[in-house]
């Protein structure tokens, strides 16, 4: 018997939510007003979270790295927000929201949790309404939806090409006021850096100023950890550059399970890299494959002329390209998942049929959609992010198609939790993209924004009540108690470890370093063979990191240097993780795809009777190996099937 | 597109170790910088050199890189956001710099936003102004279905060209009065189009209004220059809104 209880609730899958919100427990607003919740990361699912459970009585403190809530890398989501509204008359329901997710997830998730997901889902768009979040309308004033890929109805939500932008200012909006009203003190510029627990349950943070550099205590009743994935292992990612996984793995390291690290997803259309000093990849949203239509070159003369330069693709007729996508998938074509599409550019090019100098990148073509559309609606649909390619690539894609090119985008995996969001620490929450539960393998487009809102607007304000009901006779907590004292000391000895190793080499080097391991040997396509020598290659790197770090400045004072320093040496132990993980799961699903396991197609092929499960890893101590424990995946509504797209 | 080495170009950059530190300004040299690089990008390799000579490397505020969330804020050669228009300084790519120039950076230089480190800048005024009424007073939960709100493509368009604000200060910081009444404008702007922002409406230009004049922002002129300097090109017919929702607050007083 695992020693993990997922906590799904009894009862037919429409009806274990509504079951289970009639039996868990609800504090009385008198004792609300009494206890403390810290917020960790204020993008959709933190801010979101901050402010309904303020709206709900309890004092909140929130926190985030960046000088102001409203720069959480939420706002970067570009193309929409899944809800089963079926205002389209298109046969959407609860259901199809649900079954799509299963199997967009490659069947690796939790029925419970995503069905609950899909139930809420239309919440959402009412309450970002009523808000004032400027939704995308059609000419008779209601709410317009587009498709978007793994999906075969029109339910995604849109604001032009920043729809997480405005659903976050939306979330923002909402903090803003319970700022006001003092229900949440916000903390700008600090970094949680360690979690307290006393007698085993969450009971604050270390964190530090990011300006001062001062080291402080913060109490509470419960801690929720909204802080977003650990894409940036790669270094290279759509991530934004302060994107990390600390927080996550302060709480790992406190005895919170890690789940299924190797499920990380490769987003198909990001603009290819360039040279070697590149800082970060940007996306072009997964919403113009509604339009666009992507190919790669028939014949591979023509590859190789496009390669030196010697023609461009508008020289190549119709005949001569091939919709690789559209023929090997006839049913959904350029509307594909993610982890399917991301492959087939890479089959291409590792084929050799890739255009640009380094052979790694195919072509997005609106040339079609302007011809059946117009310019203006193109323009209309689209016209930020043709704006942002042109300034990155100098290239006016209404007159060339777009060179992409898959690239790290967002991270399955994550905290394991409960039904309730509750980690395997009491007290302790993880929602957004900084828990495992909803996607599985695979996330399917808009619904990221979708899981970061259900959790912090309508799943964690009811099962958060459920834990502190237990905990009103708690006093307010003190930080000056030991274990607040030890946390403390710990934090700042590691501090000063970091910065008086005063090696040669500054933090970036290493952070590329270990991108290119993982990009390597734990990216695209996974071996055996290739995997063992990453967790190697990761070990040497953790050991040269401690002999040969160099942070420059003050211990007390703005030091980026040192906040990538404590960043990047969790991202070294959590991409050896991530590997151990990947070697386990010897089996393709998703994003994870293991060499030994295809299809004669070169489709990923599950194995459903050994891997039908979730791997949540325990930290044992730094030079003890993490033990493996198993949440078997039940699918009493949905039947396991090989994945089909054709 | 392939893209230019640029051999040697210097950057002449503020320098200032606290809030109330003396600054000045420190040039560098950098050499063998592509111009298909982003400016940040030659920043961090500035740094990188910086932190290998044993320096301090210039502390600079920035985090998505891809022109949203307006973390970025850095003041090139006399414009917010350096001298290619519609984007921030993350979107800014060598290109748009020559061989041998000398290229000057600055913080932000307002009042109200005061150096934290060299030219990172703190931006909390702006919060404030947002905490002083830019939400709908709409709790979680409880609130009609969403078509049950119809709104005019036009208006649902306009609230959008407003709402699309990253929060970066460039308005303020090119403004010569160092007024903030842009940004005001584009979140007062954004629910005066809107049917949900029309039951607080006087409530909110009133106490937007009053909160940036007392954090120090200086008064509007109607030069147009935040405008230009806008990232996201948002238009001053926003601030003419903005000032007809303030007159119709105060005369209803």
């Amino acid at each position: 018997m695992s020693i993990l209880n997922s906590k799904i609730p009894e009862g037919h899958i429409s009806e274990k939510w509504s079951n289970h919100k009639a039996e868990i427990k609800v504090v009385s607003p008198a004792n609300k007003r009494k206890l403390e919740i810290i917020v960790i990361g204020t993008g959709l699912a933190g801010a979101s979270a901050a402010a309904s459970l303020s709206e709900l009585g309890y004092n909140v403190k929130a926190f985030c790295y960046q000088d102001s809530p409203r720069r959480a890398h939420s706002i970067a989501a570009q193309g929409g927000i899944n809800a089963a509204k079926n205002y389209q008359n298109d046969n959407d329901s609860v259901y199809r929201l649900f079954y799509d997710t299963i199997k967009g997830g490659d069947y690796r998730s939790r029925e419970a949790n995503v069905h609950r997901l899909a139930e809420v889902s239309p919440n959402i768009i009412d309450q970002c309404v009523a808000q004032g979040v400027p939704f995308a309308r059609e000419y008779g004033g209601l709410l317009s939806n587009r498709s978007f890929g793994g999906v075969l109805v029109s339910r995604t939500f849109y604001a032009r090409g920043q729809t997480g932008q405005q659903l976050l200012l939306g979330a923002y909006s909402a903090l803003n006021r319970q700022i006001a009203e003092g229900g949440v003190k916000m903390y700008t510029r600090h970094e949680m850096v360690d979690l307290v627990t006393i007698d085993g349950k969450a009971r604050g943070i270390i964190a530090r100023d990011m300006v001062t550099g001062e080291v402080k205590r913060f109490g509470a009743h419960a801690v929720v950890i909204a802080s977003g994935g650990y894409g940036n292992v790669f270094f290279l990612s759509t991530n934004a550059m302060g994107c990390n996984a600390s927080a996550s793995w302060v709480c790992y390291k406190k005895g919170a399970f890690f789940a299924n690290p190797c499920y990380v997803q490769i987003h198909p259309t990001c603009i290819p890299v360039h040279g070697s000093q590149q800082s970060k990849l940007t996306l072009m949203s997964e919403s113009l494959r509604n339009d666009g239509r992507v190919w790669a070159p028939k014949n591979l003369e023509d590859a190789v002329k496009l390669r030196k330069g010697i023609i461009g693709p508008n020289d190549i007729k119709d005949e001569d390209r091939d919709f690789y996508l559209e023929r090997r998938y006839p049913s959904y074509g350029n509307l594909v998942p993610r982890d399917v599409a991301s492959r087939a550019a890479k089959e291409r090019c590792d084929a050799g049929f890739g255009v640009n100098s380094e052979g790694k990148a195919v072509y997005l073509d609106f040339k079609y959609a302007i011809e059946r559309l117009g310019k203006g609606t193109i323009e209309k649909r689209y016209g930020n992010l043709f704006q942002m390619y042109e300034k990155i690539t100098d290239t006016d894609p209404y007159k060339e198609p777009m060179q992409i090119y898959p690239a790290i985008h967002y991270t399955m995996g994550g905290t394991w939790v409960d039904y309730n969001l509750m980690t395997s620490i009491p007290g302790l929450y993880a929602i957004g993209e900084a828990n495992f539960s909803d996607h599985g393998a695979n996330r399917l487009g808009a619904s990221a924004l979708m899981q970061g809102l259900a959790d912090g607007y309508f799943v964690l304000p009811y099962t958060i009540g459920d834990y502190l009901a237990g905990e009103i006779m708690v006093p307010k907590i003190d930080t000056n108690r030991i274990e607040f004292i030890e946390a403390e000391k710990k934090v700042v000895t590691r501090l000063n470890t970091l910065f008086n190793i005063k090696g040669k080499t500054p933090v970036d080097h290493f952070h590329k370093k270990l991108g290119q391991i993982m990009w390597d040997h734990v990216g695209m396509a996974r071996n055996a063979e290739g995997l063992t020598q990453a967790i190697k290659e990761i070990q040497e790197l953790r050991v040269e990191f401690y002999k040969d770090l160099l942070v420059p400045g003050e211990l007390k004072n703005v030091n980026p240097e040192l906040e990538k320093a404590g960043r990047v040496a969790d991202f070294i132990e959590l991409g050896e993780l991530l590997a151990r993980d990947a070697l386990n799961r010897n089996e393709s699903c998703g994003g994870h795809f293991r060499e030994e396991s295809s299809t004669d197609e070169g489709e990923a092929k599950r194995d459903d009777e050994n891997f039908a499960y979730v791997a949540a890893w325990e930290f044992k101590g730094m030079d003890t190996e993490p033990v493996l424990h198993k949440e078997e995946l039940v699918f009493e509504t949905i039947h396991l099937t090989q994945r089909s797209y054709k | 597109m392939a893209d230019k080495i640029l051999n040697k170009i210097y950057v002449k950059v503020w320098r200032q170790n606290n809030p109330t530190a003396k600054g000045r300004f420190e040039t560098y040299t950098v050499e063998n910088i592509s111009q298909g690089n982003s400016f940040l990008e030659m920043i961090d390799i500035l740094n990188d050199q910086l932190i290998q000579e044993g320096k301090d490397p210039i502390a600079f505020d920035h985090d998505c890189r891809e022109g949203i969330c307006g973390m970025c804020s850095l003041y090139i050669n006399g414009h917010a956001h350096g001298p290619d228009t519609m984007v921030t300084t993350c979107q800014l790519h060598m290109r748009k710099f020559n061989e041998g120039q000398t290229i000057t950076v600055e913080p932000w230089r307002v009042g109200a936003f005061p150096v934290i480190k060299d030219v990172m800048v703190d931006r909390t005024a702006f919060e404030k102004i947002q905490q002083a009424g830019g939400f709908v007073s709409v709790n979680t939960g409880g609130v009609p279905d969403g078509n049950t709100i119809p709104i005019s493509q036009d208006d649902a368009e306009e609230a959008m060209d407003a709402a699309a604000c990253i929060g970066c200060g460039a308005c303020a910081a090119t403004c010569k009065n160092s007024s903030a009444m842009l940004f005001l404008a584009a979140k007062v702007s954004q629910f005066a189009k809107l049917p949900q922002g029309q039951v607080e409406a006087k409530r909110r230009a009133k106490a937007m209004y009053a909160k940036m004049d007392e954090l120090g922002f200086g008064g509007c002129t109607n030069t147009g220059a935040c405008e230009l300097a806008c990232p996201k090109s948002i238009s001053i017919a926003h601030i003419a809104r903005l000032n007809r929702e303030y007159l119709k607050a105060k005369i209803a007083d």
